[in-house]
């Protein structure tokens, strides 16, 4: 039985044990990006679909750039442009890929569910990259080794999760990763954008941003859309800002220095004001960094790799 | 036509407040005779109903036949067999087809079709706006003159309180129900399940018990503003059941009926974004299901309804919230709510008869629902007690969609008979 099993769906059905396995597994991969010749042959001769229905930088090429440093063979799939905007369901699509006779599919998708079905349907090895408002694994992994590096351990950490928890896949993975490795995680934001019973997946609710400045340790800030506010779930991004915004004042009343993480793309002096982003507690890029490294252990765990992973990022055969 | 004797069975007749062993004969369509030691006509039709319960024939006022339209998944013919073999001896069809059932000709043509394939009976329920379009009213007289038995923009509310109180008091002419799917479509909007600590989890956007209870609490002010019918379709939260308690207890005129569907499953079936328990409304909490139980046996819920709806096998296999609603329920009725109301002891089986025959015949005014002499020859046989695998590729129905394939479910229908004709018999498939 590989380590994570066929598929990586969710951190919700994931132990803390695998959970911790992924983050061990990223750190030797860290350092093969930092080469000048940033490839070792773990994944020599693996097929990766890159399959994204909804637009995506940051997430799409830290994908490619991993299996790339993996010495995978990849190809990127775009909705627009591809048989999906000619009306091809979900599952032709599928089916269209792995008769081509591929190893594995990273997926990006609209609607919760959709990795979900895509895993049960194909044999390859599925990877979520995002399904609607469920999770967003590899955000939350990389975010909980972001933190670890800072913090040494995750277990004991206060960290509040900041913004539109409704609509967020990102914070749903990193409710389940945080409280699996023993963090305590709030969540804040208006209550017209916080879901229904959250309190139920283990998370404190705080209503006010000024209390999560003073209660965490880390504030993990979310993207608001704009969609937002068309769809009448706030007045305005301006008032939004007023009460909601993370900003230098409020974070100097904080009893201690706040480490901040942002899954990006960030709305600078919306959710989180420009000298918050670009100051010094803050882990933003190195959230990025860690990225390549979390999807490296992800699909080298997947592809059957369990020990030797050192070995495996030292470049020798595995 | 032969006449039918049904022999030794447990005569279950809510109407007449009767249980017991008894023989039913039939002949020239009506019921001739009901007792003990009934000895039958020249040429008579002998089904040996010992062990069996006897009933008159379910009846479902809530169905989805597809024709026209959409007959690859359904047409009255294969809907009409469905009901036979599921107990249905008469079923309401419901007027979301293509086009919409809003004119007496659509009217006449579901009825003909009825005739022909000359199995459960098939009533059509007209619509209440041209189009389903929430705008103008359907001509309710002519749906009526063609056959029509109720109006109903199913599938949809109707939004405007305007159209439902002129729908409410224009029905009065003709003494016809006016059916309301609960809904308000500002708070349902972009649903695809209940919202609730699972919609949370899955990611899926809810929709509230809300947007149901603030329509059925419209529809009932409504009620007592126009003294009209309003019949509540598929009820699913405990706050509706309260509503329409309340409603009852000032003698409003008031009725509701309620899935096997939404009296055996809970939210939680939505786990792995499974779309057969994609419904509207969609599949609630288990305090919900616990009210809509006790709602059935106290009556405040008057029927048993399943929101028979197929679809193709392969609209349902794809995104939970890219999938259709709805899922099959004529050849399941029977069995789930044996098995999840009787045998819990919630409902006695002529408690279940009554909410599942005599109480949709006189919610909706029609014939049947009775085995009083004289009465049409509508009767369904069923084993109460067989517990049978549901095998969706062994339904009549030309859909498979189901949660419950797979389950083993309590009662089955033997043999269904329909104007003193054997429609359906298990025995002989």
């Amino acid at each position: 039985m590989p380590a994570l099993g066929k598929d990586l769906i969710g951190l919700e059905t994931l132990t803390a044990d695998q959970i911790r396995l992924i983050l061990d597994t990223a750190e030797p991969f860290k350092e093969v990006s930092e080469r000048a010749i940033k490839k070792v042959p773990a994944l020599r001769g693996k097929t990766i679909v890159n399959l994204f229905f909804e637009a995506s930088t940051r997430t799409r090429i830290s994908f490619e750039f991993a299996e790339k440093r993996l010495s995978a063979d990849t190809v990127n799939v775009a909705s627009a442009g591809s048989s999906v905007s000619k009306g091809e369901t979900l599952v032709d699509t599928a089916r269209n890929l792995e008769a081509m006779r591929i190893d594995m599919v990273v997926i990006r998708h609209g609607s919760s569910g959709a990795a979900q079905f895509l895993g049960e349907r194909i044999a390859s090895n599925v990877i979520n990259a995002g399904d609607g408002k469920h999770e967003h694994p590899t955000q939350g992994l990389l975010d909980l080794l972001t933190l670890r590096d800072r913090f040494g351990s995750i277990a004991g950490l206060k960290v509040a999760i900041c913004g539109d928890i409704l609509h967020s896949r990102v914070a749903r993975s990193n409710i389940w990763g945080l409280t699996k490795l023993g963090a305590e995680v709030a969540v804040c934001g208006p209550p017209s954008l916080l879901p229904r019973h959250v309190e139920e997946l283990g998370v404190t609710v705080l209503p006010r941003i000024e209390d999560a400045i003073a209660w965490a340790d880390a504030l993990n800030i979310l993207r608001l859309q704009l969609e937002r506010m068309q769809a009448g779930f706030i007045p305005s991004l301006r008032e939004y800002n007023r009460v909601f915004g993370v900003t230098r004042d409020r974070l100097a009343r904080a009893p201690k220095d706040l480490v901040i993480l942002h899954p990006g793309p960030m709305n600078r002096g919306v959710e989180i004001d420009s000298d918050v982003a670009d100051g010094p507690f803050s882990v933003i890029l190195p959230q990025v960094t860690n990225g390549v490294a979390v999807r490296m252990a992800v699909l080298y765990l997947l592809a059957g790799g369990t020990t030797a992973v050192s070995a495996a990022a030292r470049g020798e055969a595995t | 036509m032969n006449p039918i004797l049904i022999r030794g069975g447990r005569v279950i007749d809510p109407s007449r407040g009767a249980d017991g062993l008894a023989d039913v004969y039939l002949a020239d369509g009506r019921v001739g005779a009901v007792g003990r030691g009934i000895v039958p006509g020249e040429g008579a039709i002998i089904v040996d109903a010992s062990n069996k319960v006897v009933a008159p024939g379910l009846i479902d006022l809530h169905v989805h036949l597809r024709e026209p339209g959409q007959e690859d998944v359904e047409t009255v013919a294969t809907g009409a067999m469905a009901a036979a073999a599921g107990g249905f001896t008469a079923v309401c069809a419901m007027p979301n087809t293509d086009p919409v059932t809003d004119n007496q000709a659509a009217v006449g043509f579901i009825v003909s079709q009825a005739q022909k394939a000359a199995k459960a009976r098939v009533y059509p329920i007209g619509a209440i706006s041209l189009g389903q379009q929430g705008e103008q009213l359907a001509e309710f007289g002519e749906l009526v003159g063609a056959g029509a038995v109720a109006v109903s923009d199913d599938g949809k509310p109707v939004v405007s309180s305007q159209l439902m109180r002129t729908a409410l008091e224009y029905a009065r002419t003709f003494g016809i129900p006016v059916a309301d799917h609960c809904e308000d479509p500002t708070l349902a909007a972009g649903g695809a399940m209940h919202e609730g600590l699972v919609s949370t989890r899955l990611g899926l956007k809810g929709v509230p018990a809300a947007a149901e209870e603030i329509m059925v609490a419209r529809d009932i002010i409504l009620a007592e503003l126009t003294g009209g019918h309003v019949h509540l379709c598929h009820m699913s939260t405990r706050g509706s059941v309260e509503l329409i308690r309340r409603a009852k207890e000032k003698g409003l005129r008031v009725t509701a009926e309620a899935t096997p569907h939404h009296f055996s499953l809970t939210h939680a079936r939505c786990e792995d974004y499974d779309t057969n328990a994609k419904m509207n409304p969609p599949l609630r909490e288990p305090e919900d299901v616990e009210a809509i139980r006790r709602a059935l046996k106290d009556g405040t819920i008057d029927v048993v309804a399943s929101d028979h709806a197929p679809h193709h096998y392969d609209a349902k296999e794809r995104e939970f919230d890219l999938a259709p609603n709805g899922i099959l329920g004529l050849e399941t009725a029977l069995g789930v709510a044996i098995r999840d109301l009787v045998v819990p002891g919630v409902l006695t089986l002529a408690e279940l008869v009554d909410r599942m025959s005599t109480a949709p015949a006189r919610v909706f005014h029609l014939p049947g629902g009775t085995l009083a002499v004289g009465a049409p020859a509508d009767v369904v046989v069923f084993d109460p007690a067989e517990k049978w695998v549901v095998r969706p590729e062994a339904f009549y129905s030309k859909s498979r969609n189901t949660p419950y394939g797979g389950e083993t479910l309590t009662g089955r229908t033997e043999v269904t008979i329909v104007r003193g004709r054997v429609v359906f018999d298990r025995t002989r498939g």
